[in-house]
């Protein structure tokens, strides 16, 4: 059972190939458009994503949530940033990480919440759980419990989206543990030979459940991997939601107009470890340190008050309404009735 | 009266997904060398033609991805039918299938259907070795949320593809290679054979023989050698595992009071065994005899002609059997 876990390699080369995206990345204003609407909408479901996420860890500390539950907290600026890129008609496919997703999709925090504590109201009826959320009305293939199960889906919508003429674009998000996954490379091979439109979102938190991405990845170059099928690649700051937007607007009207696949790694962290109840020895003080540092949250905060003069008055608002909406969800959820008997057998078959 | 049209299993196949993938442009069918190649088997000449490569996709080798793909496709909005070339190539689409397919309907509280078939081959006989030759129907019916239909005729083959294309539950469609070359008459206008829905192939009054696919041709030549010796056999052809028409193979185990059930595929853990078991538990009272099981050898499919001749029934060890129940 017991990984070797290195707590030193990591950090370095994540920060090293951090940097790195960071030299790539001109020093300009990362200004995306001007609509600080826009703006105000991303900060406020970051700030969604991140309360809800520490309120499941506090009631998985306490017991209350059956299972494991994998949290995204850290990793908002991929979330929103990609997300905020797509129109209501677009796809995605999420992974086990994925609350996050769904929420910046557009899913009710109630539902998604009930789901968690495998309650009747939750989108699968309590027969889901946190790692398969599937929200179709919001254009969510569904969060995923199969490293890399989510890829493909997202590149079958991807070909409905053809045979439709319909316009729309799909996203796959994966870890960096599906990027050795087979199934990734198939389907970026097919997505290029297609010209499907798909964006391949790697949200690259250093770490594949307990174990370090350089510990079981080859050659020094990530992008190459979807270079080596002609689509293009690159790697921005996952902690900057802006250069996140950035970059996933450029992909997604690519993808949009016919110009077929691109894959986009983002560099980010998980704050907290593999699940709730991880204890992360494999973590070290300055990694956490220096992480903690790029937090996406504050950082945004700090230039929506340099660049647009937003007070910290208005953003605290925001954290107290975003603060509110879940405290109702975890109180609905808490008190909401367990799936009844017979939902057992109900949907195996249509 | 129109004349009775006689097709090959094959072509009624083909008939059945010209019309469906004219009445309904959302039908796509994916998969090796289906499109300009026409099918290893010819199993699909004519559709790219017909269609283009919008919706006859031809993808590289890589099904796990490939399968992936009709799932998603199915799960927004289209009815892809995704050809796995042989049944033994299914443990690469199972991660898809089982963990992704099957589940959708389930996990998403109904919301969201994957209203795929998956169309591969089953069956020994033609010296294709341990990894050509397999038939994984059983492992396939163990999983919650999936359908099987296993056509044995041409007829049948027809109706039961166009209601697997109209049905919005994952189907997988499980073809005896052997079988391509049958012909049968095919019924005029929209043939549709529902799933669940058994088929009296012969009835007979001192045995039920349940046989599955190509088991049922091998049934039908037993019964004949039986009957010559004055033993007459009821042969019932499930044609879907799931669902299974539990209530026309009792009610035939009530009328014989003896059942045999056959299948190629290996005997342990197989369909045999659970069908025999629903025998016994449903029918015990009428039975005069310990339900009888007949299948494939424990063993990998073996290459030679004449091991190969070994590892499954046929008509002979189906005779044989009938005769020591009634002995």
């Amino acid at each position: 059972m017991a990984k070797p876990r290195k707590p030193v390699a990591k950090p370095k080369s994540h920060a090293k190939s951090h940097a790195k995206a960071h030299t790539k990345a001109p020093a300009r204003k990362p200004r995306v458009d001007q609509d600080v609407g826009v703006y105000l909408t991303i900060y406020r479901q970051m700030a969604l994503i991140r309360a809800f996420e520490e309120a499941v860890r506090s009631l998985a500390t306490s017991g209350l949530v059956p299972g494991l539950v994998h949290l995204c907290s850290g990793q908002e600026a991929t979330n929103v940033g990609v997300i905020s890129a797509l129109e209501p008609r677009d796809m995605i496919a999420s992974h086990h990480r994925g609350h996050g997703h769904c929420l910046a999709r557009g899913a009710e925090p109630n539902l998604l919440m009930a789901e968690i504590l495998g309650k009747a109201a939750g989108y699968g009826g309590g027969r889901s759980g946190s790692m398969h959320v599937i929200d179709l009305e919001h254009g969510n293939l569904g969060t995923n419990g199969i490293v890399g199960g989510g890829i493909p889906l997202a590149c079958g919508a991807a070909l409905t989206a053809r045979a439709r003429n319909s316009g729309a674009v799909s996203v796959c998000f994966f870890g960096d543990g599906a990027l050795n996954q087979g199934l990734l490379h198939e389907c970026m091979n097919m997505a290029a030979i297609w010209k499907l439109a798909v964006v391949f979102v790697c949200e690259d938190n250093g770490y594949g459940e307990f174990t370090a991405i350089d510990d079981v990845t080859a050659g020094d170059s990530i992008p190459a991997r979807g270079e080596v099928f002609g689509i293009p690649s690159r790697t921005v700051d996952g902690m900057d939601v802006l250069a996140v937007r950035k970059a996933a607007l450029a992909a997604v009207t690519k993808a949009r107009k016919g110009g077929g696949p691109s894959f986009l790694i983002c560099n980010t962290w998980r704050f907290g470890g593999h699940h709730v109840g991880d204890k992360q020895d494999y973590k070290d003080d300055a990694e956490v340190k220096a992480w903690r540092a790029k937090d996406p949250l504050p950082r945004f905060a700090a230039w929506l008050a340099k660049h647009h003069g937003i007070s910290a008055r208005k953003l605290s608002h925001i954290d107290q309404t975003v603060a509110a909406q879940v405290a109702s969800a975890v109180d609905a959820g808490r008190r909401a009735p367990e799936p009844d008997s017979n939902a057992l057998d109900r949907h195996v078959y249509g | 009266m129109a004349e009775p049209r006689i097709l090959t299993y094959r072509e009624a196949v083909l008939e059945a997904l010209f019309e469906e993938m004219r009445t309904n442009a959302d039908v796509v069918i994916i998969g090796e060398d289906v499109g300009a190649a026409g099918g290893v088997f010819k199993q699909t000449e004519g559709l790219f033609a017909e269609f283009g490569a919008s919706r006859v996709i031809d993808t590289p080798i890589s099904e796990p991805g490939a399968f992936g793909m009709a799932v998603g496709a199915a799960m927004s909005g289209l009815r892809p039918v995704f050809e796995v070339m042989f049944g033994d190539f299914m443990t690469l689409v199972m991660d898809q299938l089982v963990n992704q397919a099957a589940k959708v309907r389930y996990m998403s509280n109904g919301t969201a259907k994957v209203p795929l078939v998956l169309r591969t081959t089953m069956g020994l006989g033609a010296n294709l070795g341990p990894q050509h030759s397999q038939s994984f129907h059983a492992w396939a019916a163990h999983v919650p949320g999936l359908k099987i239909a296993i056509p044995a005729t041409p007829a049948d083959a027809k109706g039961l593809w166009k209601a697997a294309i109209r049905d919005d539950d994952p189907v997988l469609i499980f073809e005896d290679r052997l079988l391509y070359t049958m012909k049968g008459e095919i019924p005029a206008g929209d043939h549709v054979v529902p799933l669940g829905q058994a088929r009296t192939v012969r009835e007979g009054r001192d045995v039920t023989l349940v046989a599955i696919g190509r088991m049922v041709e091998f049934a039908e030549a037993a019964a004949k050698l039986l009957a010559a010796e004055g033993i007459e056999a009821e042969i019932i052809d499930p044609r879907t595992l799931v669902p299974f028409d539990t209530e026309t193979v009792i009610a035939s185990v009530k009328r014989t009071h003896r059942a045999l059930v056959i299948d190629g595929a290996p005997r342990a853990y197989g369909v045999t065994g659970e069908i025999a078991a629903t025998i016994a538990e449903e029918a015990f009272d009428w039975l005069d005899a310990p339900v009888g099981r007949l299948a494939g050898a424990n063993t990998p499919v073996p290459f030679s002609r004449s091991l190969e001749k070994l590892a499954r029934p046929d008509a002979e060890t189906i005779a044989r059997q009938v005769r020591a129940m009634l002995g």
